[in-house]
């Protein structure tokens, strides 16, 4: 039905800004890893393998990278508790008030990220809400330190920030759950518990899959909360990136960096596909 | 249920089973897996399990597909291991929910006398919902005609159909000619026909089944010497395999269907002629909300 | 059939504590952003409990707030510009997907949707890397171009979902009788994709004004406004940040709730999660 002179319109221009605007970039930073930078502070443009050999013997980065990741796994596990059992109420037990309650999950999710981790740290401070509010009906005699500029305060904050982005794709694997499945289910003698666990639960892993990936590998990728909230033991791999393209001025080894997260997150989100297809049944 | 009530009861514990319009297999699991989830449910024995799973697949010819996932089964197929998986529970009660609906209909009918046969060999009571009157009467030992959710009749198929309740029951199932009449003095008066009846005063409505309406001078005529005899214009005749359906128009304005054989050639004007005895009262059906 | 099956599927007990559960889970979301409007009225500035005397002060030295201006001005432009870009791209890239074949298709799909997904550093840092050796100035524009390509995604997505309830017939009906592709495109295609464009450009919108993570790597002389309150936060927290908080939340919040609405009237449900779910991470269809 289609002319091709009607797909080569609409297919070009977006292919052409896509390889200029995103397969280029990632191709230079993929250079960019390969070349150095002189004491004078230019970029040499001599290939060698020196970012990567730094990169795997420092242990600094290891430390980062793997403190990173131990960060982003606690996000991910605290986003699917809070979110599953939220997502679950939604798709079953809301009824009426499905529509209302949906909005309220979106409308986190879509408002400023720098809002709500400015509010956490407003909150967690040691003359904070948090901490005078415990003082002040005498739970605490003095402000908890480690509530603020610690790996503790950027878990909670990344946490508040990615349950909403768990609780969409749950949600939405919940509600592909054909109910004629859930009454087969009591009609053969399951009891609601027995149903969620023989049925919904296997039917929704999809969701969780994806829910999970995404608080997980932007957690992994955020340098906001870190230099927020982090203080010096909040430090994740990302803010050394930010300061090797900043004061530290390395950007080639920044740039190895940046393509090992890339190459991290690209595994990653293949391997969530692959997990989602295997657990997909319709 | 005998003097249990089940609507007051959560579904699982009814101990009733059905089979689903859409079948509701587990896309998650295998066959096999489908028909032993009520058993696994009540924590039976593994070597039950396996037995009973074992006889039931057999018994609705699926075995060979124990391991296969629903989505690579066929419709008819995914039928018999929904049905397996309901009877394998050994139910009081077996409801079947429009489950022949989604095949095409030489399956049906294949479907509709091997159920039958499931059913004789099984000996539980299966409560089957259609909406397909002909599926109804060649299953049933009884039906139940709804209407607006309330019973309309339940009797057999046979009483159903010569012996319609209602109105609507007269007109759900086959053609029927619905003749309004006034009875006086022991008189049936409707449009121009008259006949004797014992009814008491009122008015009354009658359902005459068009094979019981003949042509005068066909061959097919009525025997009895108080036949009603009317005349009439034919307008229009319908084809229907073994028989014809005829449209009559008679004398103010009544109309009247008439089924003969087919083959027989039809003048324009015609006499009919049926029975008294075949003109079945029945009660009105009002519209209900 | 359902008068006898359907029914409720929980017992009481269980349900109470999902219920407990979700009413958590929305303090948890909410109270923070409670907290921060709350504080955005209190006179004695961030902290402290309880809040004392109300005072609308830190609205008014807001609205003074010369530089804050200059930002939102910028924010406001550099998101329309974005919305230009990522629609004239992201509308075709979703025609393209729905309908034609080449290679590379599945990468395509991939390349296009993976900002969604993928860290903001990535995105703008590799951005930085292309405007480094083009020799490209940072500004406003480059900022521009980085939202831009971020967020054609969310415009492909939108429009592609729409595409799929699309009364294939009717374009076909419109060539049949005589319109050209063109014509057809904007007699046809784009009116029945009136509000999957304008609930994605919506989302673009405020996307764009509270965007960061790219804008930090691409920013140039000006700042756009979540970059200048980011500024004064690494300075030291002023309570007048709340009160602009406060105002971005209701800004954001009007516009969330209206893009759902138009949602809902588009395809009579809003499932986002299903395309977060399918686009970001599944191959080609």
């Amino acid at each position: 039905m289609f002319s091709r002179a009607y797909k080569t319109v609409v297919t070009v221009p977006p292919l052409v800004w896509v390889t200029v605007f995103l397969l280029v970039p990632y191709f230079l930073m993929f250079c960019y890893s390969f070349w150095s930078v002189s004491p004078a502070q230019a970029i040499v443009h001599s290939w060698n393998f020196d970012n990567y050999k730094e990169l795997l013997q420092k242990t600094v980065y290891w430390q980062t990278l793997l403190r990173s990741m131990w960060i982003a796994a606690r996000v991910m596990v605290f986003s699917l508790l809070l979110g599953y059992p939220l997502a679950y109420f939604l798709s079953f037990y809301a009824g009426k008030r499905k529509d209302l309650l949906y909005q309220m999950v979106i409308i986190p999710l879509w408002v400023s990220y720098l809002v709500r981790a400015y509010a956490w740290k407003t909150i967690l401070g040691s003359d904070g809400v948090l901490n005078t509010l415990l003082q002040y009906v005498h739970l605490t005699s003095h402000p908890l330190d480690f509530l603020l500029y610690s790996p503790f305060a950027v878990v909670l904050t990344l946490t508040h920030i990615y349950t909403p982005f768990t609780i969409l794709p749950i949600y939405a694997a919940l509600e592909h759950i054909p109910r004629s499945l859930v009454e087969a289910s009591h009609d053969l003698g399951a009891t609601p518990t027995q149903t969620f666990w023989k049925v919904i639960f296997p039917l929704s892993i999809p969701g969780v899959v994806a829910g999970a990936t995404f608080a997980f590998v932007l957690s992994l990728g955020d340098f906001l909360a870190p230099l927020l909230l982090g203080g010096p033991s909040g430090i994740m791999i990302s803010n050394i990136v930010v300061s090797l393209f900043g004061a530290a001025y390395n950007w080639p080894l920044g740039a190895a960096i940046s393509l090992g997260m890339l190459v991290i997150v690209v595994s990653l989100l293949f391997l969530s596909e692959r997990l989602e297809k295997k657990w997909s049944f319709s | 249920m005998g003097t249990e009530r089940l609507d007051h009861q959560p579904p699982y514990r009814r101990r009733v089973n059905t089979v689903f319009q859409s079948y509701a297999l587990f896309p998650h699991l295998t066959v096999e897996q489908n028909v032993a989830y009520g058993l696994r449910v009540a924590k039976r024995p593994a070597a039950e399990i396996a037995q009973r799973v074992a006889e039931a697949l057999d018994k609705v010819k699926m075995t060979a597909y124990a391991k296969t996932k629903p989505s690579k089964i066929s419709g008819g197929q995914q039928q018999r291991v929904a049905l397996a998986r309901a009877l394998v529970n050994r139910p009081r009660l077996l409801l079947l929910d429009e489950p022949l609906s989604a095949l095409d209909a030489n399956l049906r009918r294949q479907m509709q006398v091997e159920l039958k046969s499931l059913q004789r060999e099984v000996g539980i009571a299966f409560v089957f919902v259609t909406h397909d009157q002909e599926e109804a009467m060649v299953m049933s030992d009884r039906i139940a005609l709804l209407r607006s959710g309330e019973l309309e009749q339940v009797a057999t198929p046979r009483e159903i159909y010569s012996r319609p309740a209602t109105a609507y029951v007269a007109q759900f199932i086959g053609h029927t000619n619905l003749l309004k009449g006034d009875v006086r003095g022991g008189v049936v008066r409707c449009a121009s026909l008259t006949w004797a009846t014992s009814l008491p005063d009122g008015q009354a409505l009658f359902s005459l089944r068009p094979e019981h309406v003949g042509l005068v001078g066909s061959g097919a005529g009525v025997s009895g010497g108080d036949a009603v005899r009317v005349r009439g214009r034919v307008l229009h005749q319908a084809f229907h395999g073994a028989t014809e359906l005829i449209r009559v128009e008679c004398a103010e304005g009544l109309v009247l269907v008439v089924r003969t054989a087919s083959g027989a050639g039809v003048q324009n004007e015609v006499e009919l002629e049926f029975s008294p005895a075949d003109a079945v009262l029945v009660r009105e059906s009002p519209e209900r909300k | 059939m359902e008068f006898l099956v359907s029914g409720s599927t929980g017992n009481i007990p269980r349900s109470r504590w999902l219920l407990i559960h979700a009413a958590a889970v929305f303090s948890f979301l909410y109270l923070p952003i409670a907290v921060l409007i709350l504080y955005s009225f209190n006179g004695q500035g961030v902290g402290g409990f309880p809040p004392h005397h109300l005072t609308l002060d830190w609205y008014r030295i807001l609205f003074a707030d010369g530089p804050i201006w200059d930002s939102l001005l910028n924010s406001l432009q550099v998101a329309f510009a974005a919305m230009a870009i990522s629609l004239t791209f992201g509308i075709p890239a979703a025609l393209a997907l729905d309908r034609a074949q080449f290679p590379g298709k599945a990468l395509f799909r991939r390349l296009v949707l993976l900002p969604l997904i993928l860290p903001g550093i990535i995105t703008g840092l590799s951005l930085l890397m292309l405007f480094n050796v083009m020799g490209a100035k940072l500004s406003l524009m480059t900022i521009v171009l980085g939202h831009g390509t971020a967020l054609i995604s969310v415009a492909t997505t939108e429009v592609f979902a729409g595409l799929q309830k699309l009364d294939r017939a009717q374009e076909e009906a419109s060539l049949d009788l005589g319109a050209n592709y063109w014509q057809t495109f904007w007699r046809i295609t784009v009116p029945n994709l009136k509000l999957p464009i304008i609930g994605a450009a919506l989302l673009i919108f405020t996307l764009s004004m509270d965007e960061i993570a790219v804008s930090f790597f691409l920013i140039g002389r000006d700042n756009t406004l979540p970059l200048e309150i980011w500024g004064r936060l690494r300075r030291g927290i002023t309570p007048e940040i709340n009160a602009v908080s406060t105002i971005i939340f209701v800004f954001s919040l009007v516009t969330i709730v209206v893009w759902y609405r138009l949602r809902v009237r588009a395809e009579g449900s809003a499932d986002i999660g299903t395309e977060l779910a399918e686009g970001a991470a599944r191959a080609d269809r």
